[in-house]
């Protein structure tokens, strides 16, 4: 928010500008405005009050606070700071109040508390005093909404929301249609303005008429958001659920006030009048909007601030508020303006930073010990050991939920999807334990006659240890003679905990020859490059990069264990419309080329020298890598084949008998004449039409095949994509999508800027251990049943995934659907077990146990979810979903989940409560907001700047991501780096991703996973700016850029060594783009900012919690 | 007779020609009744060193369809500057340059010693000799090793300019790049597939101009700098490039499992080479010389599965159509044949191996490009080494004995047609007035190509007499035949060699004495036998056998003295009395008994004679025996189980092949080591002389024989054994009483049985009609 100042051109940004404005504004007049305001709104105020009385604080807060309260307590730093932001760049308050914001919070537990109702059970509850205490989110939200209480500007947002939304109702149209057109555009010219000068006039003018228009531009925001939304809120929407609304908007305020918090404070006084002149300005009309702020500026202070921040957000919000409410019933009788008035805050709606910081807080001290059933896990994002006594580590499973309803009707009922994310070759933090290697001599592993499952602690051994049952399917099977071991007097063999695969939750069985193809122990696997050596691939200077990359990077092959060199053989291929085999035989005093043309029909041209191990054939391989650049320096090719390729390498690795990876470096559409060539077919005109799951799909069967065979050979595909235009990475990404490969793309791939990346990655890839040939299976406990799998893998049946690689990011989504009752003394066991061959060359069983609960409550099953993992679920049900349905079905049907999910709760499990209130049960309370985020994603909605290649390209990441991963890719993580002391090297708690937080004064990270953004504002310190970029001041910044430099001082030390540290968790390096304030990389930066609205009509949170709202009331009703 | 013997003689020292009737018949009808036909073998490149070229080119008679070359025959009007052709009697002027023309003042071609001339073709770029090495990898390490070391050797030999190219084959097919410098490049094939001409130069980037994937080649203002450049180079720029890679050659690496013949895709890796040259080098000499060892077992062209259980094809499972890829095979290599005849080119084939290498089915590669076929148990061996090396050899001159893309048009006056050739051709289908319809070997035609031919290359040629028995020609008058070769000399010029002959007529009522005694009966045998084998190739071998007897019977009734049905009084002149003699080794010969031959054999023997000239031809038909003993100098014996004497060294040439045999008692003297003793020298000398005439045979001929050295009991004798005349069985042994000679163990026929039969039947009336 801060960053309005420049944003105008954008209208995303406009709307944060305006915020600015505002403030200022406010700051000036804007204890005036307030004062008129609350006159105006004495009406809404009533019907608030009732909420105030319940929590009184946060009329106090809204109103008053902004003024005095705050500044009582935690307000009273915020506002310091908030001023001193203001002071020097005029930033807004908003970011650095919300980041004081949140930490108030934690101290004042009870003002938030009445916020929390909104979102968790407890919250309603709490609302009074007792949810502050409850152990339950709503605690954090509680916080949260402290925060906000604290900040004025919240309730001032609530404010401003609910007069604008009153207004818009009634005077709707006008403002609406006018407003939202002129938005972007009127926006910035008001912050241009003297906010004085221009927006008094508006707002004289539009008071009243603002005092609707406002709502009206609350509405027209809406609906851009998000479309269901829209309707409902612009009409009843706001005033259907606002009735809720309404009565939490008070509290909340916030909304803005969130962001306005902050400075709020300060300035409230001021804004008031001020604000009109934001709301003006906001709604590039604004003049409604401050209209509704001085009403509200009446009844909350803040309400200025709403008008400046969101104004257009609000007015969702105030919907599904929370606010729990009391009032509902009453707003909607008392129609728009109440509603729209009472807006909810953006800090009392549950805060994903809240809740990581929270489990850190509790559960990153202690390790996990995984020994007793039906555990929930700490949160993917916290740091936390885990002690292996029986149970498989949350590091290679989780599950949606840990407790099972028995039945599968109860199952139907919940709607909670059941799914294990399973991770089989995860890698683990140094202090723990990889899998013990179980040995079961020439018998091979013990296993169940019946299931085939294999020994694990589940078994029960009975008969004096002469049998054992089988946990899965009771079978009695007999001990083996030489396995005999006498049991104890609780009926655990004596030997339980000398033997891994009766005491530990994961370990390895070393594999026979049964196990093995062909009834041969494998030959160990095999790496070929295979590199485009076209001109785009040339002129790039991508072959002699990656050439010379590779001299040193085969030293530096998986090894295994304690081996002094890798086994695993490497070759070489190049290609443009035809193929290049290098015969590299240590025998050789150069290599030789061996040319293929025939791409029609694939073959290998040679076997011996082809595959070679690197030390032996050292020189001639370096020879090699040396002249490679040299031959093709000055190729005019510039047509590639891509199918005859992967098939080369295929039918290399079938002709020397073993698993291996090809690494394929490809540059463009393989328009070659060949199987598999491919035409430009990406038509951005097919989005949002029913043909749009086209583009998701390959364009012809041909690699389908191609992978499967590729499977059958254990043959994995690694694609490294340099496009400089449509390369249609749908259909190029099957084969390693199938094979478990990796697809990385550098578009506009330059060697001085992208280097760096693309070697990190490289290195990476090719360093990182990888399992080969691979068949998992996962058994389950009669009862349930595996029956849906997602991931990148191939399936010929529909039990056993094929993975002709998996290394220790790829991850298997499991989902289980019940085909018998199950009981809740036994308990629900899962079992995966994965075949594979190790890069040494040695085949294994991986095992995983993991012991679930089961219940007959619903209760229980909601008390023991993971959303993170629900998210990674969904997130990967919906994007196989745009592959046969439009992209509209598909999030229509994520929502309807999630609304039939949240709606159960409520039904069965929430206290009674008015249906104004949205419940959420405390582990889900963060479903809506990642929900509404991964609906916003590249995939699901598009915005204009986002290629047909970039979506299939996340389309096919999100695939096999873990549950970490998903996590920050949905939501990703906003670092503020300037706000804690230099000297405090911990890593920054992050703040919320929405512009409202961010302070124009202050730097911020910004990272998901796949990018990294440092952002910074216009107003930084040219201290900051100097210890950080080298250059004096802000504008001399270059936008950009992607390195910082290398400086000696405390800061920039510090930054770069986070930096570092956040590519060091990621599994791809992650490029660093630094955007300045209002420049034009915003945009793309914005683009993160999840909780806002977006650019491509996502919504932001608190409109999709309201639409989320007004969809549960429709299900209960 | 001596003087036509000499006047054969003297012809074919000059023109390299020798009729089988040196006085003509003048009739169709009475040609017919000759029985032999009228007929030549002509030796094209005969090497005349006293014959220089005249630097010229020919004068042309102007009728388009004549187009005769001006010859010693032509009548000559010095006055007018006229001369007329004397096959279509057609008037033409001398071209300005003969302006100067006169009785005293005669340009060479109008001079009767000059009937055989050589015009050297000025006009068009020379184009460089072409060798393109197609080089089998599925060998064991010491043949590779040996073959390895015979290529080397054959690149010192050739002219620095001549291009190269090297294709190896194994499993795969690999056409090696040699412009590269660093990286040695070649482009990978798959064996199983056939590819047209089209997709293999696209897939070798032949098709567009220099898309060089090769490096830093700044476009070079030299003519084909680029397209062909790359896998053709000029020997001088890539010798040690290639020696290297020959050096580096590895044996092809795929595993052979146990019980397996390695794959080899000899047909694909033919086809390449040909579409390779078709593409780059079309109507140019060149050779295509593949080196295999041992049957093609994969792809197109394959002739035998790779299970080692299942034998190749042999005789037997041919005519029990029991060979599974012959026919495929066949046609694959067909097909080849065709194409590289088409564009000028010819294929050789060097095979050396234990077993049959499918030359059966690849003969045609060969036989129809003019190429050479060449046999041999291993690369490692000095027959393939030394015959190999004299593929290089050079003639007086010093240029290579071999010339390429010849065409050989044949002319004749009007009482004459071309009824066919025989020999390493292809028929240009080039239909004229002097095509008879009757066809004889490769008919249909006055022109055939004939892609590769050294000094020794000999065609059959077949006429027809076609003047009608009431118009009868008057008396002196004389046919005439012109041979005009057009082809490309190994010194990269294109010249014209003319040939004119001219024979007289006669009428055979009344002079059937001339014709008697100008009958050539060595070339009449050689000529009958070239049919037959012609017709053996595509008929049974017993049709053939009774078409040649029946022939030869016919003969002995025309011209035999004999009272009709008295055996005994049959008497054949001079001039005849070899012929059935011939026959009957013929009949014996591996040319059309494939008994105890393997088909691969039979084809290679036929190869060869059907190019090689009359002396060598005579041999393979009936060998020469010499005998060597203490009685007397070296003398030549007959072929018979006669001469075969215990106290005798004997000397067999087959062509093919040249024994040493030890007489019984020469063996055991030998064994008890008298030659070590001084004061028996004369038995060293004994024994070494038949070793030092072998040598001097073995040195002049092409392809090097088998040597073989054996005595009496030896295994090998068996070569000795199966050729002589078998006057002396197992079954007539005691009946002769005769001590002498030793016994064969068979039941052929001996050459007295075979004469009696022949004089019964030919004194009898019953006749058959053929």
């Amino acid at each position: 928010m801060n960053v309005n100042q420049s944003a105008p051109p954008v209208p995303p940004f406009g709307q944060p500008q305006p915020v600015y404005p505002g403030y200022h504004q406010s700051s000036y007049g804007g204890q005036p405005g307030s004062t008129a305001a609350p006159t105006p709104y004495g009406a809404y105020n009533g019907p608030v009050p009732g909420y105030q009385q319940t929590p009184p604080p946060g009329v106090s807060r809204a109103p008053a606070s902004s003024g005095a309260p705050p500044a009582s307590t935690a307000q009273g730093p915020c506002g310091q700071t908030a001023y001193g932001q203001f002071g020097q760049g005029d930033v807004q308050n908003g970011p650095s109040s919300g980041v004081q914001m949140q930490r108030l919070p934690g101290s004042q537990p009870f003002a938030s508390a009445p916020l929390a109702p909104v979102v968790s059970q407890p919250a309603v509850l709490q609302p009074y005093g007792p949810p502050p205490t409850s152990a339950q989110v709503t605690a954090q939200l509680a916080g949260m909404q402290i925060s906000g209480a604290v900040a004025p500007a919240p309730p001032a947002s609530g404010l401003g929301y609910g007069s604008p939304t009153s207004l818009a109702s009634a005077s709707g149209s006008f403002p609406n249609s006018g407003l939202y057109g002129s938005y972007p555009q009127g926006q910035a010219p008001p912050l241009g303005q003297g906010h004085p000068g221009a927006q008094p006039p508006q707002r004289s003018v539009p008071p009243q008429a603002s005092s609707f228009t406002p709502p009206a531009s609350g509405g027209p925001r809406m609906p851009s958001m998000t479309g269901p939304l829209l309707p409902g809120q612009s009409f009843g929407g706001p005033p259907v659920s606002q009735p809720n609304h309404v009565s939490s908007p008070p509290p909340q305020a916030l909304p803005p006030g969130t962001q306005m918090t902050g400075p709020p404070g300060p300035p409230p006084p001021m804004h008031s009048s001020q604000q009109p002149g934001y709301q003006l300005q906001q709604n590039g009309s604004f003049g409604p909007a401050r209209g509704p702020q001085s009403n509200y500026g009446s009844p909350y202070p803040g309400a200025a601030t709403f008008g400046s921040q969101p104004g257009p957000p609000q007015p969702l919000p105030p919907k599904r508020l929370d606010p729990d409410a009391i009032p509902s019933p009453q707003l909607n009788e008392l129609p728009p303006q109440q509603k729209t008035r009472h807006r909810i805050d953006p800090d009392a709606i549950p805060s994903p930073i809240q809740v990581i910081e929270d489990d850190r807080n509790n559960r990153g001290s202690e390790p996990f010990v995984t020994g007793v059933r039906g555990q929930v896990p700490p949160l993917v994002t916290t740091n936390f050991l885990v002690k292996d006594q029986g149970n498989a580590s949350p590091r290679y499973i989780r599950c949606t939920s840990y407790n099972i309803p028995c039945t599968s009707d109860m199952a139907k009922q919940a709607q909670v999807p059941l799914a294990a994310v399973i991770k089989p070759l995860a890698r683990l933090p140094p202090e723990e334990a990889s899998p013990y290697v179980v040995d079961h001599g020439e018998s091979g592993p013990l296993r169940c006659n019946r299931c085939k499952a294999y020994m694990c602690p589940f078994m029960q051994f009975v008969e004096g240890g002469r049998r054992f049952q089988c946990c899965f399917c009771s079978c009695i099977n007999d001990v083996p003679p030489q396995y005999f071991q006498h049991l104890d007097h609780t009926g655990k063999r004596v030997d339980a905990y000398d033997r891994p695969e009766l005491s530990l939750g994961s370990y390895e069985f070393l594999a026979t020859v049964d196990y093995c193809k062909n009834n041969k122990f494998p030959i160990p696997p095999a790496f070929i490059f295979m590199i485009d050596v076209s001109y785009n691939a040339v002129r790039s200077g991508l072959v002699r990069l990656l050439c010379e990359e590779l001299k040193s990077l085969l030293d530096f092959l998986p090894r295994e264990g304690g081996a002094e060199e890798s086994a695993i053989r490497v070759g070489f291929v190049t290609y443009n419309k035809v193929l290049h085999f290098y015969n590299v035989k240590s025998s050789l005093a150069q290599p030789q080329m061996m040319v293929v043309s025939d791409v029609g029909d694939m073959f290998v041209p040679l076997l011996d020298g082809f595959l070679v191990n690197v030390s032996e054939s050292r020189a001639v391989i370096t020879s090699l890598l040396d002249q490679i650049p040299e031959m093709f320096a000055d190729t005019r090719e510039t047509e590639t084949v891509f199918a005859p390729v992967v098939q080369a390498g295929m039918e290399a690795l079938k002709a020397a008998e073993c698993a291996g990876k090809l690494f394929l470096f490809h540059t463009s559409l393989p328009i070659a004449e060949a199987p598999g060539k491919l035409k430009n077919r990406d038509d951005r005109k097919l989005i949002n039409t029913d043909k749009e799951k086209t583009l998701f799909q390959p364009q012809s069967g041909a690699y389908q095949t191609l992978a499967k065979e590729c499977v059958a050979q254990g043959c994995c595909v690694d694609l490294f994509l340099f496009p400089n235009q449509y390369v249609d990475v749908a259909t190029l990404s099957v084969v390693p999508q199938l094979t478990g490969g990796s697809v990385y793309k550098y578009a506009c791939f330059q060697v001085e800027n992208d280097q760096e990346r693309f070697l990190s990655d490289l290195r990476r890839d090719v360093q990182k251990v990888v399992g080969f040939d691979a068949v998992m299976r996962v058994r389950t406990s009669t009862g349930i049943r595996a029956v849906d799998f997602f991931g990148a893998f191939y399936m010929s049946n529909t039990t056993d995934v094929e993975l002709a690689g998996l290394d220790g990011d790829k991850t298997v989504t499991v989902e289980f659907k019940h085909d018998d009752r199950l009981n809740e003394e036994n308990g629900a066991l899962l079992q995966c077990a994965l075949l594979y061959t190790s890069c040494a060359g040695q085949r294994r069983l991986r095992i995983h146990n993991l012991a679930l609960n089961c219940c007959t409550q619903l209760a229980d099953l909601y008390r023991n979810c993971e959303t993170d993992t629900l998210i990674n679920y969904m997130a990967k049900f919906a994007y196989r979903g745009v592959l046969s349905s439009p992209v509209k079905t598909v999030r229509d049907t994520l929502i309807t989940q999630c609304a039939q999910i949240l709606a159960c709760y409520r039904k069965n499990c929430a206290s009674p409560s008015s249906a104004g209130q949205l419940i959420l049960p405390e582990c889900m309370k963060l479903l809506p907001v990642y929900l509404n985020c991964v609906l916003k994603s590249e995939v699901l909605q598009p915005g204009a700047e986002v290629t047909t290649d970039d979506r299939a390209y996340v389309r096919q990441l999100v695939t096999s991501m873990d549950v970490a991963e998903t996590n920050v890719f949905f939501y990703p993580r906003l670092l503020p780096l300037t706000k804690s002391p230099i000297e405090n090297t911990t890593e920054p708690p992050a703040v919320r991703a929405s512009e409202e937080r961010l302070s124009n004064g202050d730097i911020y990270l910004l990272e998901n996973g796949l990018n990294l953004f440092l952002w910074v504002g216009a107003s930084v310190q040219q201290g900051v700016v100097q210890s950080l970029f080298g250059v004096s001041s802000f504008s001399q910044i270059t936008s950009g850029l992607s390195v910082l430099p290398v400086l000696d001082n405390l800061l920039s030390k510090k930054v770069r060594g986070l930096i570092d540290s956040l590519r060091a968790q990621r599994s791809r390096y992650m490029k660093l783009i630094v955007v300045k304030q209002e420049d034009k990389l915003e945009m793309l930066f914005k683009h993160f900012l999840v909780e806002d609205k977006s650019l491509s009509g996502g919504a932001s949170y608190v409109d999709f919690l309201c639409h989320m709202h007004k969809e549960i009331r429709q299900l209960l009703s | 007779m001596a003087t036509y013997l000499e006047f054969i003689q003297q012809n074919e020292e000059r023109d390299g020609v020798r009729f089988s009737w040196n006085v003509w018949p003048s009739s169709r009808l009475e040609a017919t009744r000759m029985v032999v036909p009228l007929a030549c073998l002509l030796t094209p490149l005969k090497e005349r060193p006293d014959l220089p070229p005249v630097q010229y080119e020919p004068v042309l008679c102007s009728r388009p369809t004549c187009k005769a070359i001006l010859n010693p025959l032509c009548q000559v009007d010095y006055r007018a500057k006229l001369w007329a052709c004397n096959f279509c009697f057609q008037r033409n002027q001398f071209p300005p340059a003969y302006a100067g023309i006169s009785e005293v003042n005669q340009p060479a071609e109008l001079m009767p010693q000059f009937s055989t001339i050589e015009y050297v073709i000025q006009r068009g770029a020379p184009s460089p000799l072409i060798f393109l090495y197609v080089v089998d990898t599925c060998l064991e390490d010491d043949d590779l090793q040996a073959l390895k070391e015979s290529l080397q050797m054959s690149l010192s030999l050739l002219p620095p300019d001549a291009l190269v190219g090297l294709i190896t084959f194994g499993r795969m097919v690999q056409v090696h790049e040699l412009s590269c410098e660093g990286i040695s490049k070649s482009y990978v094939f798959r064996g199983t597939k056939d590819l047209t001409a089209k997709q293999i130069q696209d897939m070798l980037g032949l098709t567009k101009p220099a898309m060089p994937v090769q490096p830093m080649r700044p476009a070079q203002p030299q003519e084909r700098p680029s397209v062909s450049s790359r896998f053709l180079q000029p020997i001088h720029k890539i010798d040690m490039n290639l020696t290297d890679l020959l050096g580096e050659l590895q044996r092809d690496p795929w595993p052979v499992p146990q019980g397996k013949r390695p794959l080899r895709s000899t047909g694909v890796a033919l086809s390449i080479a040909v579409g390779l040259l078709e593409g780059t080098f079309p109507n140019t000499g060149a050779r295509i010389m593949l080196f295999t060892g041992g049957p093609p077992t994969q792809g197109p062209g394959m002739v035998v599965g790779d299970e080692l259980k299942v034998p190749i094809r042999s005789w037997h499972d041919i005519e029990k159509d029991n060979a599974r890829f012959m026919k495929k095979a066949t046609k694959h290599y067909e097909m080849l044949a065709n194409r590289t005849a088409a564009n000028g080119h010819c294929i050789d084939i060097y095979a050396c191996a234990l077993d049959q290498t499918g030359l059966l089915e690849m003969k045609c590669c060969p036989n129809l490009t003019g190429g050479y076929m060449v046999m041999g148990d291993s690369f490692n061996t000095s027959l393939f080494k030394q015959t190999f090396q004299r593929i290089f050899s050079k003639d007086f001159n010093g240029n290579f004995r071999m010339a390429f893309g010849a065409t050989l048009e044949v002319k004749t006056s009007r009482e004459l047609k071309v009824a066919g050739a025989i020999g390493p051709c292809v028929s240009l289908n080039v239909k004229g007035p002097c095509v008879s319809e009757n066809e004889l070997g490769v008919g249909g035609t006055s022109q055939w190509k004939i892609c590769g031919l050294d000094p020794t290359t000999t065609l059959g040629i077949y006429f027809e007499v076609v003047n009608q028995h009431n118009a009868p020609i008057p008396q002196g008058g004389r046919g005439a035949i012109q041979f005009v070769t057009h082809y490309q000399h190994s010194s990269t010029q294109r010249r014209i060699r003319v040939t004119t002959v001219a024979r007289n007529w006669a009428d055979v009522q009344s002079q059937l004495k001339h014709i008697e005694a100008a009958f050539d009966q060595e070339a009449a045998a050689v000529l009958m036998a070239r049919l037959g084998v012609f017709r053996a190739e595509t008929e049974e071998g017993p049709d053939v056998l009774r078409w040649l007897d029946r022939q030869l019977i016919r003969l002995c009734q025309k011209f035999g003295q004999y009272n009709k049905e008295d055996p005994m009084s049959f008497r054949l002149s001079d001039s005849f009395s070899l012929y059935p003699q011939f026959m009957f080794h013929l009949r014996r010969s591996p040319f059309l008994q494939v008994f105890n031959n393997s088909p691969d054999e039979s084809s290679y023997y036929r190869h060869h004679f059907a190019r090689q000239d009359l002396t060598q031809s005579l041999i393979m038909i009936q060998p020469i025996l010499y005998s060597y003993s203490f009685h007397g100098p070296p003398e030549p014996v007959l072929l018979d189980s006669s001469s075969i004497l215990a106290d005798r060294i004997l000397l067999m040439d087959t062509f093919f092949q040249i024994v040493i045999y030890l007489g019984e008692t020469i063996a055991q003297w030998r064994k008890a080591g008298y030659q070590d003793m001084p004061e028996y020298e004369n038995f060293k000398h004994l024994l070494q002389a038949p070793l030092d005439d072998a040598q001097e045979i073995l040195q002049a001929r092409f392809p090097m024989p088998r040597y073989i050295h054996t005595e009496h009991g030896g295994s090998q004798a068996r070569f000795l054994l199966s050729k002589v005349n078998p006057s002396q069985t197992h079954n007539n042994l005691y009946a002769w009483g005769q001590e002498t000679g030793a016994p064969i163990l068979t039941d052929d026929v001996s050459l007295q049985v075979f004469m009696d039969h022949l004089k019964k039947l030919a004194v009898s009336k019953i006749m058959c009609s053929c």
